[in-house]
């Protein structure tokens, strides 16, 4: 089970970009994509700063080249739009005999196909469109991806809150090492929808503003949607298509706070946990992380909490340290996949993207992150960071081959 | 592989709560859903805790707890649920909130809630475990992807694993899925689901929660020995060449395969698949089911290993379970097969822990 | 006052899902977090959705919210100082 995890493509779409090629372009030109909300129907439009994907669902199908009456979920539609890029990227042939999977991650599923049901069920509960309320599942956005892009092999979805797609990206590196799968296709996909913009609302962890990751004056989240898929892929893939592969998946740890529902334990016990596993797996010290591409959210408990684990983990030796969430906005299940793939690009590139509307250090714990733009510098490896509810912690570490 | 199930928890529509019990007394209660019994959860939860609980989250916490109370577990390596709709009640409360109020100023607490790994989150809350915690919601395979995963957590380093799978009933679930007609239009009696075939199956619910572990205890019910998750496959064909293979992986031959455990659901459309493969492949098999006893849900397949750990466990068949009447005494091999919906099958198979 | 003391008892049970209270059982003096009552910092979300929904009076910030969610008491002063007439 010692065999290596490679990363052999990505695909993602978010509101920095429609593919990993303009998403790489923004981080690069500094435009986050955090605005007013524009696309989404809710009484909460031109207010609630969020990371939204400009296009409406039936532009999304229109790109994707499907039949409207297939009803898909937004959830399905940017799901769909990452993972065939991923594949295209990693130019992999579905039909060469070996084991391909699929293990996505989402939060919301296809609830937004749920709240158009409601609309009408709550008047009359004969009435709602039937194809709308079908689609409500998490599974159903997997299982649309599998079958858009022909993979049956392995099918599963997870549902960790905040994580997921951190997670799903660790189950699919497991499957490969226990040889139930020769490459998998993890990641995640969540889309903006009223459910979650008036659940983060009624939390009051919603920034009115562009948010502000690790700043004292940090005053919650921006929600962001978007999907991200990586393709993992064993030795034998590799070696059997003659592919060179982007970088390698090293270490993955999984932990939980166990301190309360929502919030995380000011100390940050399960974050630490979490990257202490991930850095034990992949057999390396703390000295060798260059970057770590914090979970960041700007809300006043996980910024203190991840800045805690951060320094008793690091001690005297702190690597760069940024939160990409004021680019995206939270992606909630997508943001681990989506910080995988931009870690990806920094590893390729050499460059950290700042911490963007960082100004004052917080006053509990002495994290500075990165502030301006860090360009032609050596990464060898990047360490990813994804908490949730439930006090789910999961991290990543990605390496250069 | 050697993965012990050593103790069990379950909640559902039966009385299933004593362990030292296996379906004695099965209920049959005539009715067009059902659901489960509910035991005294204040009996083993902190009061405390369960103000805000929802149903789902109440018996999934029963279950949990029961099974670890009677492991004496104290240090366990992971939690891990799978749940095909997770917590429902408290997505359709909060649904119905943002429309009542106009998405105005709403209750944050159906909406934490309401999150898929709740369950998972409490338990580890409950237990202070800041173990390895996750949480699968695949359709019919939440269950299953679960159970992988603990397998796999086992066979790397983990002891004990507290694996379970949950669903809940509601009533805009029921009244929607009726619109589907997924279930029968009339009130049927439980154990009358497979002798009259119609248009339809019964909506059910509950939760089921297994301890897997490394080392056999005196507990032990049975050894899992082989687990396969199949999504939309081809044919019967597929399905029985699958089958054969996780048995031939284990060292086995079909002809040592003592009971079949299915999944079929008395709907006339959906158990074709499981008509045929018993006409084909299993004639000479003793054949059990379970679904009359927990109705149909994402996550039913997780009672249906209840039954066939239990049957090991005892080395015994409960009549209530039986589809024929090929008596074999001696039980050593189970095999279990589920299909949800014609999309998500699954094949387990189980031994018996002396053999 | 005595009135919206009591009233109020019966909305926080409620709003609160403290099942195992009664109004009777809740002192209106007694402190509501940190306390037998066990509230947390959701519960402080859920007064101030109460408090708006049921009396039109908006909790802006937090640090008030941990004056004015002191008591039973001290919240039905509060209800009484502002709410509209």
């Amino acid at each position: 089970m010692s065999q290596k995890i490679f990363i052999s493509g990505c695909g993602m779409i978010s509101s920095i970009g429609n593919n990993v090629a303009e998403s790489l372009d923004a981080l690069l030109k500094l435009e986050h994509g955090i605005r007013p909300v524009e696309i989404l129907e809710t009484k909460h439009k031109g207010k609630i700063p969020v990371g939204e994907v400009r296009s409406s669902n039936e532009a999304l199908i229109e790109q994707l080249g499907l039949q409207w009456k297939a009803g898909h979920s937004r959830t399905t539609l940017l799901g769909t739009i990452a993972a065939r890029e991923a594949l295209q990227n990693s130019q992999v042939d579905l039909k060469d005999g070996l084991r391909t999977g699929l293990i996505s991650a989402t939060t919301v599923g296809g609830i937004d196909q749920s709240e158009d049901f409601y609309k009408e069920f709550l008047k009359d509960p004969t009435k709602g469109r039937l194809r709308h309320i079908s689609k409500h599942d998490c599974g159903d956005s997997t299982e649309n991806i599998a079958e858009d892009l022909g993979i049956y092999h392995f099918v599963s979805t997870i549902s960790t809150a905040c994580s997921s797609s951190a997670n799903s990206i660790m189950m699919g590196a497991r499957m490969i090492k226990h040889n139930l799968l020769d490459r998998v296709l993890v990641g995640g996909t969540d889309s903006l929808t009223r459910y979650t913009l008036n659940g983060f609302n009624a939390l009051k962890i919603l920034d009115s503003e562009h948010c502000k990751s690790f700043d004292q004056n940090r005053n919650g989240l921006n929600l962001g949607e978007g999907a991200a898929f990586i393709l993992l892929e064993s030795e034998k893939s590799i070696r059997q298509r003659k592919y060179k592969p982007i970088c390698e998946l090293t270490g993955y740890g999984n932990s939980n706070d166990a301190y309360h529902q929502t919030a995380s334990s000011p100390e940050g016990k399960g974050a630490l946990s979490a990257m202490k596993i991930a850095l034990k797996k992949s057999q390396l010290n703390n000295n060798d992380i260059d970057y770590v591409n914090a979970h960041g959210t700007a809300t006043f408990i996980n910024d203190l909490s991840e800045g805690n684990a951060l320094m008793t983990l690091f001690n005297d030796r702190i690597p760069e340290i940024g939160s990409t969430k004021a680019f995206t906005g939270h992606t909630l299940a997508a943001a681990g996949s989506i910080e995988a793939v931009l870690s990806i690009l920094s590893l390729k590139h050499g460059f950290i993207p700042p911490n963007l509307n960082f100004s004052q250090v917080m006053e509990e714990v002495n994290i500075l992150p990165v502030k301006k733009l860090l360009t032609n510098i050596k990464i060898k490896h990047i360490l990813s960071n994804s908490f949730g509810f439930g006090g789910n912690c999961s991290s990543l570490i990605i390496s250069k081959l | 592989m050697n993965i012990y199930i050593n103790v069990l928890g379950n909640v559902s529509p039966q009385v299933t709560t004593d362990n030292a019990d296996f379906l004695t007394e099965p209920v049959n209660k005539q009715d067009t859903s059902f659901a489960c019994i509910d035991p005294d959860y204040k009996s083993i939860l902190q009061k405390a805790n369960l103000r805000r609980m929802s149903r789902l989250i109440k018996f999934g916490m029963y279950s949990a707890q029961q099974c670890l109370i009677d492991s004496k577990v104290e240090n366990l390596d992971a939690i891990i649920t799978g749940t095909g709709l997770g917590c429902l009640k408290d997505t359709e409360k909060f649904l119905i909130d943002i429309y009542g109020n106009d998405e105005g100023v709403l209750s944050p607490t159906k909406f934490m809630q309401s999150t898929h790994n709740t369950l998972s989150g409490q338990i580890a809350l409950m237990l202070n475990c800041e173990q390895y915690n996750f949480t699968y919601v695949h359709r019919g395979a939440s269950f299953e992807s679960a159970l992988l995963d603990g397998i796999m957590l086992i066979e790397e380093e983990a002891n004990n694993i507290l694996v379970g799978g949950l669903d809940e009933l509601t009533d805009t679930y029921l009244a929607v899925t009726k619109r589907m007609k997924m279930w029968r239009r009339d009130a049927i009696s439980q154990l009358d689901l497979f002798s009259n075939k119609q248009s339809g199956s019964i909506a059910g619910e509950g939760a089921s929660f297994f301890m897997l572990s490394k080392e056999q205890s005196s507990t032990s019910y049975a050894k899992i020995k082989g687990l396969k998750i199949l999504f939309k496959p081809k044919s019967i064909e597929t399905i029985y060449g699958e089958m054969q293979a996780l048995i031939q992986d284990a060292g086995l031959e079909m002809g040592a395969i003592d009971v079949v455990v299915l999944g079929m659901n008395g709907d006339q459309e959906q158990d074709k698949l499981y008509d045929e493969l018993i006409e084909r492949y299993f004639q000479d098999k003793q054949l059990t089911a379970f679904k009359h006893l927990c109705g149909e849900y994402k996550t039913a397949s997780a009672f249906g290993l209840w039954t066939a750990a239990q049957m090991l466990g005892k080395q015994n068949i409960p009549e209530v379970l039986k589809l024929n009447k090929s008596a074999s005494p001696i039980l050593k091999n189970v095999l279990v097969y589920n299909c949800y919906n014609n999309s998500n099958h699954s094949l387990l198979l189980l031994q018996d822990v002396n053999a | 006052m005595e009135e919206i003391i009591e009233k109020l008892k019966v909305q926080l049970i409620d709003q609160l899902n403290l099942e195992d209270f009664k109004p009777s059982d809740i002192d209106a003096d007694e402190a509501l977090f940190d306390s037998r009552l066990g509230l947390d910092s959701i519960d402080a979300l859920e007064i101030i959705v109460l408090l708006e929904r049921e009396y039109g009076i908006k909790v802006l910030n937090q640090e008030d919210g941990q004056k004015i969610f002191k008591s039973v008491r001290s919240i039905a002063e509060h209800i009484s100082a502002n709410k509209e007439v």
